[in-house]
């Protein structure tokens, strides 16, 4: 309804005599909104678009379109909207696989892209680009929090579990540059797997203390209701996206207790993460994630760039857009010089509070963290 | 690796290959007797899972949502049967798959008007929860050890059905030739519909079942559906015995696969790309089991006259 809304009024003011000539800014959100990855969307759609309401703005077009986690489809879409809608930005792409798909090209046909969430390492060192920003962090960011994290947790030993596709590699990847224990195993799992009785099984005989899951959506509760139903109990350390606020009401008591690492959390106390947590709450009756506050502030940045330049400029959008002049919920924020930001990562726990599970910060893993790739980016 | 750890990847690879065989088993039987080649099969897997999901949150009862499971997928059948396919059987395999393809986008856009996007999660029963000891110490999964036994039974009654039953002998019969066993009196029309409702019901018991430890949402079932029939390939088409004995290996070979195959590269690579090489090759070994059978077996390992 939101959508339809904006869609309309910008139509209007397309056709109103009385409007300015300009044309309205035309942005395209390719996302997941359907099957085991929709929560991540919808999630970031729904922060995406509470900005937008909020800014008020009657000038800019959200044209939003559903990826089913299918590459190919995404290629499509992006396709469609750069040729027959014409859009000046791109937004939306939760998995990395996809981004890798979409995004390489969107920039080179000089549309703007803003990552509310998938940060490959491709597109940070060598395959950076002046019109790709990600808003979200550099894939490799919460699985070194964590890394660094299980070593201040006294854990010596990981088995360490994630996707076969590019943000998966980056995980673990991102982990093990970090922790200074032993790996008991490191294993790879389909994209889209829910049954994990085989990797459970190996964990059960792998004699390591603790284990290091990257998991998100669907794959991550299905992952531990099957966990907690095996008996099986080293404990288990993950990236926020193991256990944000989708998977937690899934999973339910199971994850009580669990260590998490991410750059942002509902009890951040700057004014802007509480008036963000106050309003979504208010406007779609549930908790925000992380990945609602990622659409949140990537919104919010393209608003504070849009306030100072047309994309129909691009080097003074760009240079609008570096300066990232916005109220980020996570308090600072700055994009280094790969256009990824440098931001503080958390420790975070799984805690009941007033009878829902959610996650509170309990330290700070890494500060003023930017990423390892950025000296190979040459802009 | 240890003699428990490869007992407890058995087990795995033997529930995964029952619940692969109560998918293939409807397959297998609509195929093998009506000739009709069944898209759809996996939405009625889905359908199972939703009205399992649905009835668990009416009721809270885990045997009220399988059973829920079992009739709801048992009538979707028997409507989608007598209204749609029961127009295709003379038409060709192109027009069956295209028909059946449309019945998979019905389903997939109506479930998901009815229920939304969002996964739905269904609990395990608290009989059935945690893991349970077996022989040698060896800890399983209650749940998963329910799956199996459910699964073989499930098995041994139909193949009871088919070998001793007045109706199995009227699905031989019908496999075998269709025009003569309607020209001695058999109502043709009721027995396509039960084959077709019986098929369906199986598949929801499998959605129901596996939604549980899963979780319930839309375009489920479709993932299943291409390994359903990558089991009835190789068991050969029409077979329940090709059926059963193709699901076993399927889920052996799947499971275990995953679990040998990075190992063994990383004798020889170092372990990251022998995880990543052995994880790729890990999910295309069933289709290399396929056409490695195929081969020898052009018409699966027990296909008759094909």
């Amino acid at each position: 309804m939101t959508l339809k809304t904006i869609a309309l009024a910008g139509l209007m003011a397309g056709v109103s005599t009385f409007a300015m000539a300009q044309e309205p800014v035309r942005v395209g959100m390719i996302t997941t909104l359907s099957g085991g990855g929709a929560g991540l969307g919808i999630d970031v759609r729904d922060g995406f678009m509470l900005a937008m309401e909020q800014a008020g703005r009657d000038d800019i077009e959200v044209i939003i379109e559903d990826d089913e986690r299918a590459p190919d489809r995404a290629v499509q879409l992006a396709d469609r909207m750069i040729q027959s809608d014409d859009v000046d930005i791109m937004t939306g792409i939760i998995w990395s696989n996809l981004a890798m798909a979409v995004i390489p090209s969107t920039v080179a046909q000089g549309v703007f892209y803003l990552s509310p969430n998938a940060g490959p390492s491709q597109l940070a060192g060598a395959g950076c680009n002046e019109n790709y920003f990600n808003v979200a962090w550099q894939n490799d960011n919460l699985h070194e929090a964590a890394g660094a994290y299980a070593n201040t947790a006294g854990y010596s030993n990981s088995f360490i579990l994630a996707p076969n596709y590019p943000a998966g590699r980056d995980a673990l990847t991102g982990y093990q540059r970090m922790f200074e224990g032993d790996v008991a195993q490191e294993v790879y799992t389909q994209l889209g797997q829910t049954d994990y009785a085989a990797e459970i099984s190996q964990i059960r005989n792998s004699g390591a203390d603790s284990v290091y899951f990257f998991l998100p959506g669907g794959m991550g509760i299905a992952f531990v209701r099957q966990y907690a139903e095996s008996g099986v109990d080293i404990p288990l350390i993950g990236p926020a996206f193991s256990f944000d606020q989708g998977i937690l009401g899934a999973v339910g008591d199971a994850a009580l207790g669990v260590h998490n690492t991410s750059q942002w959390s509902a009890d951040i106390d700057n004014p802007t993460n509480m008036a963000f947590v106050e309003a979504f709450q208010a406007e779609y009756g549930r908790l925000p994630s992380l990945y609602a506050s990622q659409g949140f502030d990537t919104a919010n940045l393209m608003l504070s760039a849009l306030d100072v330049a047309s994309p129909d400029d691009p080097d003074a959008f760009r240079a609008a857009l570096e300066a990232a002049d916005f109220d980020s919920t996570r308090g600072d924020f700055a994009f280094g010089p790969n256009h990824h930001p440098i931001q503080d990562i958390y420790v975070r726990e799984v805690v009941m509070v007033d009878g829902v599970l959610t996650n509170r910060i309990v330290g700070t893993a890494l500060e003023d963290r930017g990423d390892a790739y950025a000296d190979q980016c040459n802009m | 690796m240890s003699a428990a750890l490869l007992a407890e990847q058995l087990l795995n690879g033997l529930q995964f290959g029952v619940m692969l065989f109560l998918m293939a088993a409807g397959l297998t039987l609509i195929f093998g007797v009506m000739g009709l080649i069944n898209l759809a099969h996996g939405s009625l897997y889905m359908i199972g899972a939703f009205a399992a999901a649905g009835m668990a949150a009416l009721t809270g009862s885990f045997l009220l949502a399988l059973a829920a499971a079992l009739m709801a997928a048992a009538i979707v059948g028997a409507i989608v049967e007598m209204v749609v396919i029961r127009r295709l059987y003379d038409r060709d395999h192109l027009d069956q798959v295209l028909a059946t393809f449309a019945l998979i986008l019905i389903f997939s856009e109506g479930t998901r008007f009815l229920f939304g996007s969002l996964p739905l999660y269904l609990d395990t029963p608290d009989l059935l929860s945690g893991p349970t000891t077996l022989f040698g110490g060896l800890e399983y999964s209650k749940y998963r050890l329910f799956i199996i036994a459910v699964g073989l039974a499930v098995g041994g009654g139909l193949f009871w059905l088919i070998a001793r039953t007045r109706l199995g002998i009227q699905i031989r019969a019908g496999k075998a030739d269709r025009e003569m066993i309607a020209a001695l009196g058999v109502d043709i029309r009721r027995l396509y519909t039960l084959v077709f409702a019986l098929g369906a019901a199986l598949a929801g018991l499998a959605g129901a079942m596996i939604g549980a430890i899963q979780s319930v949402e839309v375009g489920m079932g479709e993932p299943v559906l291409i390994l359903a029939f990558v089991v009835i390939v190789i068991g050969g088409i029409g077979s329940i015995k090709g059926a059963f004995v193709g699901a076993l290996l399927v889920g052996m070979t799947d499971t275990l696969g995953r679990v040998l195959l990075p190992q063994a590269f990383g004798l020889f690579m170092d372990a990251s790309s022998a995880t990543t090489v052995g994880a790729s090759l890990a999910s295309m070994s069933i289709y290399i089991l396929m056409a490695g059978i195929l081969l020898f077996r052009p018409s699966g390992l027990f296909g008759g006259q094909a």
